[in-house]
């Protein structure tokens, strides 16, 4: 990990890491807008820019906690508004029966999110980054691929 | 007079599925008898783990290894096999993913043997014993396996070459792959020994799947009058065909009952179950939020029902543990 990168550590410092899903058509715009507008927010966000929120694959969310994120967010097109008529409906049926999987695989809710975000609203970007890192600060790190070898060795301390 | 192939066959955390698969070849068990020397097959013959220890390293031509990783013995055995085999093939789901015991990665071991040892309603146990690892009497030391927190499939643990999908592979699947693999010209390393298409491409009931479909929520089998001609997934059934591999001929849905994917995912997939949700979820037809958690209700079991087969090699692996950090602080208490 290069040394610049905030770390997920269980040290005093531990700074959120959240891959965020931005849809072209607005959350992308919105977060583009927030930065001419020169609005301050959280820089914990690593913004992957997709064409719509239905683009977004559930494996891409379990790559993201499998490697590392404390994380995920997905920005789309408020319903109604999709580049794709039903791109974000489809993102949002996703997102609830994936929200039950994660929660039984251990990971709390307040790690994954879905927001509808235009591409007028520069300020709801700051603002929900804002609330979900401070969300997921308070929580802590996943520390997903760490974990994993903290089993294989407590095993081998078996 | 050459020799001829040596094949080994073993298993691991399994049911015995996948052996009853390969006694259900019948008279083509003779076949394979004839072209080959079974030299080890614990559930049919009479080898012990010595006479493979015995042997020269990579000796056996092939061995057929069934079973999921979870005690230490069964990595043993698996790196026993590894090295005197020239090829080793997972033979089943529960070896190629996990299987259904990688189920048990949902709950971490403490867990496990306080249910089976403690807590079943059909356990009668009033000194609350637990299997230990280590037991003295009289001077003589007896060793158990130790069971490992998490379950995994045979490439998480030693070097794979091939697969062999299914729970269990069907007979015929298991013939052709033994036909490949002795044969002149073998697949590439790594490969999945099944085509590499999605189940529902050899489905019969493939032309009764609508192009689009919408859905009102799933139905469970026991719930409805199944339809023997049409399109399980059009009649609201849980059918995993979409996001599974083919080479089982459609055996379930020809049997009147869903896919449940067990041949794991195609080689575009890398977690066969977020692929299934993906697509499942997608077919809901409401677009209104609280409409869509009520309808997507009717899966009561998400996990269950879309990783059935796959969960330890699914990206994620295992449930984590929240007890974890305080498991450690009380002292590790096993």
């Amino acid at each position: 990990m290069p040394e610049n990168q905030p770390t997920s550590s269980l040290s005093d410092h531990f700074e959120p890491r959240i891959v965020a899903f931005f849809c072209n058509w607005c959350t992308y715009l919105a977060a583009d807008l927030a930065g001419t507008s020169r609005m301050k927010y959280a820089p914990n966000a690593r913004v992957i820019r997709v064409m719509c929120s239905g683009r977004v694959d559930p494996q891409f969310v379990l790559d993201a906690f499998a490697h590392g994120a404390d994380g995920v967010f997905i920005g789309g097109c408020h319903p109604g508004d999709c580049h794709y008529q039903e791109g974000n409906y489809k993102a949002l049926r996703r997102y609830h029966l994936l929200k039950r999987v994660l929660k039984e695989m251990g990971i709390e809710e307040e790690r994954f999110r879905l927001e509808w975000i235009s591409a007028a609203e520069g300020d709801r970007v700051r603002s929900t980054i804002n609330d979900m890192v401070e969300k997921v600060r308070a929580l802590g790190p996943l520390d997903w691929g760490l974990r994993e070898e903290e089993v294989l060795a407590e095993e081998a301390a078996a | 007079m050459l020799d001829k192939p040596k094949i080994a066959f073993y298993w691991c955390a399994s049911c015995g599925g996948c052996e009853e698969a390969i006694v259900d070849l019948a008279e083509n068990i003779l076949d394979i008898s004839a072209a080959v020397d079974i030299v080890f097959w614990p559930v049919a013959m009479d080898f012990k783990r010595r006479d493979v220890e015995a042997r020269v390293d990579a000796s056996i031509q092939i061995t057929f290894l069934n079973g999921a990783i979870r005690t230490t013995e069964q990595e043993e055995m698996a790196w026993l096999l590894r090295a005197k085999s020239q090829l080793l093939v997972a033979l089943g789901s529960c070896s190629h993913l996990g299987g259904i015991p990688g189920l048990a990665n949902l709950f971490d071991r403490h867990e496990i043997l306080r249910a089976a040892y403690l807590e079943s309603p059909s356990t009668v146990n009033p000194e609350r014993t637990l299997p230990r690892t280590k037991y003295r009497d009289n001077g003589h030391s007896v060793e158990l396996p130790v069971l490992e927190s998490s379950v995994r499939s045979l490439d998480q643990v030693v070097d794979v070459d091939y697969y062999l999908p299914g729970c269990p592979p069907t007979p015929r699947m298991f013939l052709t792959a033994v036909q490949t693999l002795l044969g002149n010209e073998i697949p590439p390393k790594g490969s999945v020994l099944a085509p590499d298409r999605a189940l529902c491409e050899e489905c019969p009931r493939k032309d009764s799947k609508p192009e689009a479909l919408s859905l009102d929520g799933f139905k469970r089998p026991h719930q409805v009058l199944i339809d023997e001609e049409t399109c399980l997934l059009a009649q609201g059934l849980l059918c995993l065909g979409p996001a599974t591999r083919g080479g089982c001929e459609a055996l379930c849905v020809q049997g009147n009952m869903p896919c449940s994917g067990c041949c794991g995912p195609t080689s575009r997939v890398k977690d066969q179950g977020a692929k299934m949700l993906s697509s499942l979820a997608a077919l809901i037809s409401s677009k209104d939020a609280d409409e869509i958690v009520r309808l997507l209700a009717t899966v009561p079991d998400p996990v269950g029902s879309f990783y059935r087969y796959c969960l330890p090699s699914s990206l994620l692996r295992r449930r984590r543990s929240p007890a974890k950090a305080e498991a450690v602080s009380a002292g590790g208490a096993r």
